[in-house]
């Protein structure tokens, strides 16, 4: 919400600057989000008189201006403007002046003659026609500024002089004198070679000198449409120019800033749901007052009325739909004179944002504004049957916006019809059916208050939030229609907009009464901690307008009345708030709780991932956060069949877009995002995880299963297969899970993912924790990348399950180990895993350790075999082993080995 | 022989000075003291020698070898020395070639903050809670006072999964002062972690998933100017003690009286600079005494029992902590980004 500072000064005088005022207000509730001061960019811009004009003496089309500042001696500035005449007063931006967009103006020379500054069209001020409608410039098409666009075939001739024909009653005249009757007319006095004539225009290009195009019949002076003519034939016949300034009181040397509203400052506030009053330049006054407790000064709108007819033979309003409409009133103007609005209506509306357009719409605008009240214009010629009907919109029906748009309408919309037709949209936006025109004359004013439900579900159903909707939504004060539409046609009276017809039809659907609650200080300084006395809290309460109806301000609870615009205030809690507003939030002291102990913690659950995390850490794997969300053609990529049904997410019905469309039922498709994403970063190598979440179908409540993965990725150099399992191992070391095993995949549709050969499922006993492995080359591919991407996912239930017991001590070693190496040779087929249960088996009791340190395939062992190589530690725990007793263990070892497995001593 | 002794001695000694390394000296005890060496050989002439002469002649012997054993050890000794000064000489290394590397992994920033976080408040007491992201509008929004129509619950700013809007992603972790209420003994003081979800296009300070704590105590006599001093006090531990703090006035539905807590921009020191946007304060959280409306909906009496409660956004956290200028860079997950913290 934009708020005017003039606009409020009308209301409450506070001389605080922009800072501090925005303080103050930020600290008693109303956030203000910036301050604008409108005319900051312009300086040492006034208000200049032309006083001559001369030719210039290199230019065919600049003018040599004397102007008048207000200083002693005038200032000569050159302007390619044809627009001005002397005795026009115009902005002029003076030697060292700046204006909006950061422009600098200094003096120069232009084509030789000294200028000490500019004169300032209505672009060079950051205005346009919107807030000066007089402004508009109409050329003359002059003659002598004709350029042919075929040099051969000109139109008219170089030699054309006055009295001259140009077609039909169009002859060429020179002009020999120009005289200003007023804004944009003039009188100019004509040479037509046999005499002369005086013609009226509002041409204002035009001087002393000039050859033009002149309608005998029509005593007209000819602009570029008259002719037919393109712009590039008149290149210096353009709409555009010096901005005439026709404002009262006006003298040369005046600050410009003033003149054109620039003196404002806009303050922008951010204004809470609870708070729609505040949407409005009184309610924001009231806060205002109430911040500052400076006096509010509200004004009561008087309507002198009179206009002829008979407001209830004229209309007659009827709400069917009563439910969602708890109050519709409306008045009458007649004899209507769509015009531009005055200038300071413009300046205001323009300074809070909004566009002026024409005197009844920037009215209806003004109040909005001003009392937050929503208002719509009807043109009353377009109301069938002089009747107004606010009810439910027929299933199917139509009705064009004033946007132009076709809207079709459910049950659910609330309309403003007449007897045959809508004409509006209740709340949201007119009908183009019965929108004011520039010959409108008859209007009606209407200023309701609508279900805030009713007109936020319509709203949202065509896609189409105004700013009426807006505030509509919000759930307005149904007592402030009445103010509203009286204001309204006040000012339709005070711009001489038209006349307004006596009386008011004012439908009330429910009982105004006034709410009262009970104020009790002492819960409100248990809730706050304070110890505010009772009476400068019932004080800082009628601040607000919240009053307690008892004479003296009371010493305990008692009933106070809350403001009809404050919906908002229902229990303790809202006056609390109220009263700690005004006492000051940064006022309530700050203690520490007090209170019953409790015990803080992490659960065994956060611990866990708190382990896991460290582990992954140390063995050089970076923390990753990924999307929840992914795109359901992500199982596609990770090759998951088709009919697979974990693939069945929670889907999103209003997803940002494909890719964030489902809960993902696999960490993995996020893992490879980001895996490839640093890939394609060309990073060379990359070690993430993410203890992350899956969302199964399945949940209580309808809710999902979600579950945490500990998902880990990796790529580079030094990863392969065996390195991500030795971090897995680290991981399951760490934890103390018992009994850990790799086994191959169980043939899930899930190990599609995987390399089949080189990926293994994790096993604590009979517990599965999950799987690891290298991604499949066709999912890489999928993912783009043609090197070998490893991941792993590990189920944190199942790594809770894991968990070995807390570690008790075991003695350490009294007497020494005998250590053998062992190399054996056997089939290709034969796994490491198999030939280590060989070695425990054939072990007799001294057996501590078998570490693999070999593998070894080539020159030596014959095809299709390998030779594996053990480290084995063999240890006593109560004597010293002899080499006779080790030796006699690793026989045994080596019989085992290849009776099971075939595998033969190298 | 008594000459001889003397002689051996002398040349012994002198010998032994001279020694340039253990090996020279090793040879030279040989040469004097082995079993074929001089002063053997010396020795083995006693037995011509008289009876008389004998024992003065052995104790003469014994001196010499005592006198020339000290000798090699004294010289042995300060060989070892040198030997040992000029190995270490050799072994000398450039010590600014770059260590052998070990890869630690890294903390995400965002978890660096939010561990800072959660021990702070464990110490305070409180228990952490993790709830679902999945959740009921019930209880993200009905039971936190957002009544139907409140424009949170708008399609365009809430993700649902069912067109009756009852299944959604959390907006917020408030739901889980729901959860907690519902579940917990009184009194309660829990924080709350958590991914949130909204409808908001991704750019430099918005993304549709993001991280939020909740934080919650409800016990008797709970007041404002404990969430004040509990507050600040959070502050001070993550910005340093003395960071000024300031409370506004906000709208929560579901807190009332609301407010939301600045701390002084440490950029400009409260004078307004563009990191503040010349405010010279930065917004850091919301927080409020819970809605009295709140707590009777949990079948917590608003007359016996007051709480208070707070939401923090994580990432803003975080990135304020390590100065990161770009949400994105949060989940994008580089590891030149991930590896600076």
């Amino acid at each position: 919400m934009n708020l005017s500072r003039k606009w409020l000064g009308e209301f409450v005088t506070v001389d605080a600057n922009d800072k501090d005022f925005a303080e103050a207000m930020t600290l008693s509730g109303s956030k203000v989000e910036l301050t604008h001061d409108l005319g900051e960019e312009i300086s040492n811009v006034v208000v200049g008189k032309i006083l001559s004009m001369e030719r210039h003496p290199d230019s065919d089309h600049m003018w040599v201006c004397q102007i008048d500042v207000g200083q002693e001696e005038p200032v000569q500035i050159v302007t390619g403007a044809w627009n001005i005449h002397p005795d026009d007063m115009v902005p002029v931006a003076l030697h060292k002046s700046t204006l909006p967009g950061g422009k600098k103006i200094e003096k120069g020379k232009l084509r030789g003659v000294v200028s000490n500054g500019m004169m300032c069209g209505l672009s060079e001020l950051g205005l346009d026609t919107r807030d000066f409608p007089y402004a508009v410039i109409t050329p003359a098409a002059l003659l002598n500024d004709y350029h042919p666009l075929d040099k051969d075939k000109p139109s008219i001739p170089a030699d054309i002089q006055p009295g001259h024909k140009i077609f039909g009653s169009v002859v060429c005249a020179r002009i020999t004198a120009v005289r200003c009757d007023g804004v944009n007319a003039y009188t100019a006095a004509c040479e037509v070679g046999s005499g002369s004539v005086s013609v009226s225009t509002n041409c204002a290009n035009l001087h002393a000198g000039d050859l033009v195009a002149l309608d005998t019949k029509k005593e007209h002076i000819c602009t570029l449409e008259d002719l037919r003519a393109q712009q590039a034939e008149f290149p210096h016949c353009i709409p555009d120019g010096i901005f005439i300034l026709h404002e009262e009181g006006v003298k040369p040397g005046d600050d410009l800033k003033p003149v054109i509203g620039a003196d404002d400052h806009v303050v922008e506030f951010e204004i809470t749901p609870n708070r729609p009053d505040c949407l409005s330049v009184i309610g924001l006054a009231r806060e205002v007052s109430a911040t500052y407790e400076v006096p509010l000064r509200l004004h009561e709108p008087v309507v002198k009325g009179g206009a002829e007819g008979n407001l209830v033979e004229l209309l007659d309003v009827e709400t069917p739909a009563a439910d969602l409409c708890p109050r519709y009133t409306t008045r009458m103007v007649r004899n209507v004179k769509i015009a531009p609005s005055p200038k300071w209506m413009r300046e205001r509306l323009r300074a809070m944002g909004v566009r002026p357009i024409n005197n009844i719409v920037d009215i209806t605008n003004y109040v909005m504004l001003e009392y937050g009240q929503p208002m719509h214009a009807f043109d009353y010629r377009y109301v069938k049957g002089g009747k107004i009907i606010v009810r439910r919109a027929k299933e199917g029906e139509e009705l064009t916006t004033l946007d132009g748009q076709v809207r079709k309408l459910t049950a659910n919309h609330l309309v403003i019809a007449d007897e045959t037709r809508a004409v509006g949209l209740a709340g949201i936006m007119g009908g183009e059916n019965s929108e004011i025109v520039d010959d409108t004359t008859d209007v009606v004013f209407e200023s309701a208050c609508f279900d805030g439900t009713c007109i936020r579900k319509g709203a949202l159903a065509l896609g189409m939030r105004t700013e009426a909707s807006a505030k509509f939504e919000k759930g307005l004060d149904p007592m402030n229609t009445l103010p509203a539409v009286n204001r309204a046609c006040e000012l339709v009276e005070l711009l001489g907009a038209g006349e307004v017809l006596d009386g008011v039809i004012d439908i009330l659907n429910y009982v105004p009464q006034p709410r009262t609650i009970t104020m009790d200080p002492d819960r409100v300084n248990a809730l706050l901690g304070t110890e505010i006395h009772p009476v400068d809290m019932y004080r800082y309460l009628e601040r607000v307008d919240i009053c307690t109806p008892e004479k003296n301000f009371p010493n305990g609870p008692a009933p106070v009345v809350i403001p009809s615009w404050r919906a908002d205030v229902v229990g303790i809690a809202d006056l609390a708030e109220e009263v700690a507003r005004f006492y000051g939030y940064n006022n309530i002291p700050t203690t520490l709780m007090l209170g019953q102990t409790t015990l803080g913690g992490y659960s065994p659950a956060q611990k866990l991932e708190q382990t896991l995390g460290s582990v992954c850490r140390s063995c050089g794997y970076d923390e990753i956060i990924t999307y929840s969300f992914i795109s359901p053609t992500y199982y596609d990529k990770i090759l998951w069949p088709a009919d697979y049904a974990a693939r069945k997410s929670f889907k999103i019905l209003n997803p940002l877009g494909e890719d964030t469309s489902i809960m993902r039922t696999t960490v993995l498709p996020s893992m490879l995002e980001i895996l490839t994403r640093n890939y394609n970063y060309r990073n060379k190598s990359a070690k993430l995880y993410e203890v992350g979440r899956i969302y199964l179908p399945g949940g209580e409540d309808g809710l999902a299963d979600e579950r945490k993965v500990l998902s880990m990725g990796a790529y580079g150099e030094d990863m392969d297969f065996y390195t991500m399992k030795g971090a897995i191992e680290a991981i399951l070391k760490e934890i103390r899970a018992e009994n850990v095993h790799f086994e191959a995949p169980t043939g899930a549709p899930s190990d599609a993912s995987y390399h089949p050969g080189r990926c293994a499922t994790v096993w604590s006993g009979s517990n599965c924790i999950g799987i690891f492995g290298q991604i499949h080359p066709l999912v890489a591919r999928n993912y783009g990348v043609d090197g070998e991407l490893y991941c792993a996912e590990l189920n944190f239930d199942a790594l809770m399950n894991a968990r070995g017991a807390d570690p008790e001590y075991t003695p350490l070693p009294k007497f020494p180990a005998v250590t053998r190496d062992i190399a054996v040779v056997c089939d290709e087929a034969v796994t490491v895993g198999a030939l280590e249960a060989a070695i425990r088996k054939g072990a007799r009791g001294l057996l501590k350790e078998a570490a693999l340190f070999d593998i070894y395939r080539g020159k030596g062992v014959a095809e299709g075999k390998k030779s594996v190589a053990f480290n084995l530690i063999l240890r006593a725990d109560d004597r010293s082993l002899t080499a006779e007793e080790a030796d006699a263990d690793v026989k045994a070892i080596l019989e085992v080995l290849e009776q099971d497995c075939g595998a033969v001593l190298r | 022989m008594k000459e001889q002794l003397a002689n051996i001695r002398a040349q012994a000694l002198a010998a032994f000075e001279e020694a340039q390394d253990l090996a020279a000296l090793d040879e030279l005890r040989v040469k004097y003291l082995g079993k074929k060496g001089e002063l053997t050989a010396v020795l083995k002439q006693m037995g011509k020698l008289s009876a008389e002469e004998r024992p003065a002649m052995g104790q003469l012997a014994n001196e010499v070898r005592a006198a020339l054993e000290g000798a090699i050890e004294e010289t042995s000794k300060k060989l070892e020395a040198k030997a040992l000064e000029q190995r270490l000489r050799d072994e000398a290394l450039d010590v600014t070639v770059p260590g052998k590397p070990v890869k630690l992994g890294h903390k995400h920033p965002m978890y660096i903050a939010l561990d800072e976080l959660k021990d702070i408040f464990v110490g305070m007491g409180f228990t952490v809670l993790d709830g679902p992201e999945v959740e009921l509008a019930e209880l993200n929004f009905d039971r936190l006072n957002a009544e139907e129509g409140h424009p949170s619950r708008d399609w365009s700013d809430t993700f649902y999964f069912d067109e009756d809007s009852r299944v959604m992603l959390r907006s917020q972790t408030s739901p889980m002062q729901v959860r907690a209420m519902d579940t917990m003994e009184l009194p309660i003081r829990i924080i709350a972690p958590g991914r949130v979800y909204r409808k908001d296009e991704v750019d430099a300070t918005h993304s549709p998933m993001f991280h939020q704590v909740e934080g919650m105590v409800i016990d008797k006599n709970v007041t404002m100017a404990d969430l004040k001093g509990t507050l600040n006090t959070v502050v001070e531990q993550l910005y340093g003690k003395g960071t000024k703090t300031r409370f506004r006035p906000h709208h929560f539905p579901f807190t009332e009286p609301s407010c939301e807590m600045d701390v002084q921009c440490h950029k400009c020191g409260g004078v307004g600079c563009p990191t503040c946007k010349g405010e010279g304060w930065i917004e850091l959280l919301g927080a409020g005494m819970i809605h009295p409306r709140v707590l009777e909906m949990s079948g917590i009496d608003p007359n016996e029992y007051s709480g208070w409660a707070f939401g923090i956004g994580l990432e803003r956290t975080a990135m304020r902590r390590f100065k990161i200028a770009d949400l994105r860079l949060i989940f994008e997950n580089d590891v030149r980004f991930l590896e600076q913290f």
